[in-house]
């Protein structure tokens, strides 16, 4: 159970001059209950890539598999299993918020699964828990319009609309982008809530590399189009010349660890997050002090 | 599908027809629409339809692309044609029905197709050859003897760059909804008409909003840097008249006396 890409290459409006190659030969495994991230600079490929996950695109060459289904072959045995694959890849694009357009949130988070042509009983059974897993609570929202409420809420109403449908996996592209402090940290926790209670494989674009050392258990790094490396967060931001090559930076503490190392510290630098930082920062002066 | 739209697109290149000034481009564009619509001549047309596969091939805008740009109106023409057809008296090819297929009818049809296509593959030329800022500068200019009788040929251009600089991004907006619908199980591409307007909310909904909400940021970003309209503005390229420009407008008037000359004859 994993979604796999096979050589995959895709080329923007092929055939005219304005012929762009999105994608060179990708060949990858996200596996299943994984927490990937992918990581890469503006025009590196990231959003092409998401939007084959799912079949918006289908690769010029090479295969996509969900489950070892190709969704890209749509021949009369195969469609149904193909479409039905695609549909368990949910897709949160960017700033989803300004993708909502009914009049009430209950209504705009029905949308999928009224496309899927469940009951009106089991729509609003849907609604309800992915309000409820996105933290709005269902009777006192349900009935406003979603352009009342402020851009984290709007954004949580998108998500919950994608989660309606009951993907098993989730893709996010880019998830916090544009929201203040407060609310990267609520959204954070939450995507990290919604995959311990539903046990998703979560799949997420983000710039931001402290959000990536926190949550994610697999990377990818592309560049230029081209995957450079898939490696488990620690051992990616261990690899300074990957990262420079691919125009990254590593996380923050990260940076903190190689100044205090350059300055004399023995610290580690394949640090994660702040506990970890603090950890060893301690283990270091305690040492000290007992000498 | 959304790719295929082609108004506004500019075909990057440094051929004559691209160095040629935009208000001598646009008023030779007039001149043949009314040539072609004035000429009732085969003759005529033939020499005009030359005329256009020479700008063609001059401008080296790929054949594919032009022909992108009479597809949407591919319907009118054929409507035409057949309205054409059967609307014409004279000699009785067949009869259907009510109405009666005629050979005038045919050439007369013929005729108003061919009118039709020479008319928007030259408009075409003039958008693929031209980038939208030229386009705009030069309608400016040649509105601005009017505004002595009120027109606002500033804001006129104004609003059409404005018009111009937002059809890709709109484009690319509409498409990114699509998509984004589409993975919530939106389906525009099968059932009933009625069933497939209806699909179409969920897409122009938000589609409108972000309009909205662009024009009140962009009016705010204008604003902060102080602009007032187009009074004592002053701008940074210049159009200027070359002698590439006498030469063609007087190879054209040489073309029309011709023209008037074949037709008489």
């Amino acid at each position: 159970m994993a979604i796999v890409l096979d050589k995959v290459s895709y080329t923007y409006m092929a055939r005219t001059p304005f012929e762009r190659q999105a994608l060179h030969d990708v060949s990858l495994t996200i596996k299943d209950g994984s927490f990937t991230a992918i990581a890469g600079h503006t025009g590196s490929g990231k959003s092409t890539l998401l939007q084959h996950l799912n079949g918006l695109l289908s690769p010029t060459s090479g295969r996509v598999t969900v489950d070892d289904v190709d969704i890209n072959d749509l021949s009369k045995s195969n469609r149904d299993t193909a479409i039905k694959m695609r549909q368990s890849v949910g897709m949160v694009f960017q700033y989803p918020e300004q993708q909502l357009f009914e009049e009430t949130v209950a209504a705009d988070i029905a949308f999928g699964p009224h496309n899927q042509g469940l009951s009106e009983q089991d729509i609003e059974a849907r609604v309800r828990e992915a309000m409820e897993l996105v933290g709005l609570d269902y009777d006192k929202y349900s009935s406003h319009s979603p352009f009342e409420l402020s851009g984290g809420q709007m954004r949580r109403v998108a998500i919950a609309g994608v989660l309606a449908l009951h993907p098993r996996y989730l893709v996010l592209d880019e998830p916090t982008a544009g929201l203040d402090p407060r609310g990267r940290e609520d959204l954070i926790a939450m995507i990290k809530r919604i995959k311990k209670q539903w046990k998703l494989t979560i799949v997420f674009v983000s710039h931001n590399m402290d959000d990536i050392a926190r949550l994610a258990d697999d990377m990818l790094v592309f560049k230029g189009g081209e995957l450079l490396r898939q490696a488990a967060p620690r051992a990616v931001f261990a690899d300074r010349e990957l990262l420079a090559a691919a125009g990254l930076r590593p996380p923050q503490v990260q940076q903190i660890m190689w100044c205090l190392q350059e300055s004399g510290m023995p610290v580690r630098t394949d640090v994660l997050d702040v506990d970890e930082a603090q950890a060893d920062i301690c283990r270091v002066l305690q040492g000290k002090g007992g000498r | 599908m959304l790719s295929d739209i082609t108004i506004g697109q500019y075909f990057p290149g440094n051929t004559m027809l691209h160095r040629l000034d935009p208000r001598v481009k646009i008023i030779l564009l007039i001149a043949f629409l009314v040539e072609v619509f004035a000429f009732t001549s085969w003759r005529a047309y033939a020499v005009l339809s030359a005329l256009t596969v020479a700008m063609i091939v001059v401008s080296r805008v790929p054949f594919g692309m032009l022909m992108k740009s009479l597809k949407p109106l591919w319907w009118i023409i054929a409507f035409t044609f057949v309205i054409h057809i059967f609307s014409t008296p004279g000699e009785e090819l067949c009869h259907i029905w009510l109405f009666s297929l005629t050979l005038e009818g045919v050439l007369q049809g013929l005729l108003i197709c061919l009118r039709l296509v020479l008319l928007i593959l030259m408009s075409s030329l003039l958008t693929f050859t031209t980038s939208p800022l030229e386009l705009t500068d030069a309608v400016e200019c040649l509105l601005s003897p009017f505004r002595r009788f009120g027109v606002p040929a500033h804001e006129l251009a104004m609003m059409m760059t404005i018009a111009l600089r937002f059809v890709p991004t709109l484009i690319e907006e509409t498409d990114r909804i699509m998509k984004a619908q589409r993975s919530r199980g939106a389906n525009f591409t099968t059932g009933s008409i009625k069933s497939r307007l209806q699909n179409l909310v969920p897409v122009l909904v938000p589609l409108f909003l972000s309009a909205f909400r662009r024009a009140d940021e962009l009016a705010l970003a204008m604003e902060a840097r102080c602009y007032r309209g187009g009074v004592g503005r002053t701008r940074m390229k210049q159009l200027r008249v070359t002698s590439l420009d006498y030469v063609v407008a007087l190879c054209f008037a040489g073309l029309t006396v011709g023209l008037i000359v074949l037709v008489r004859v």
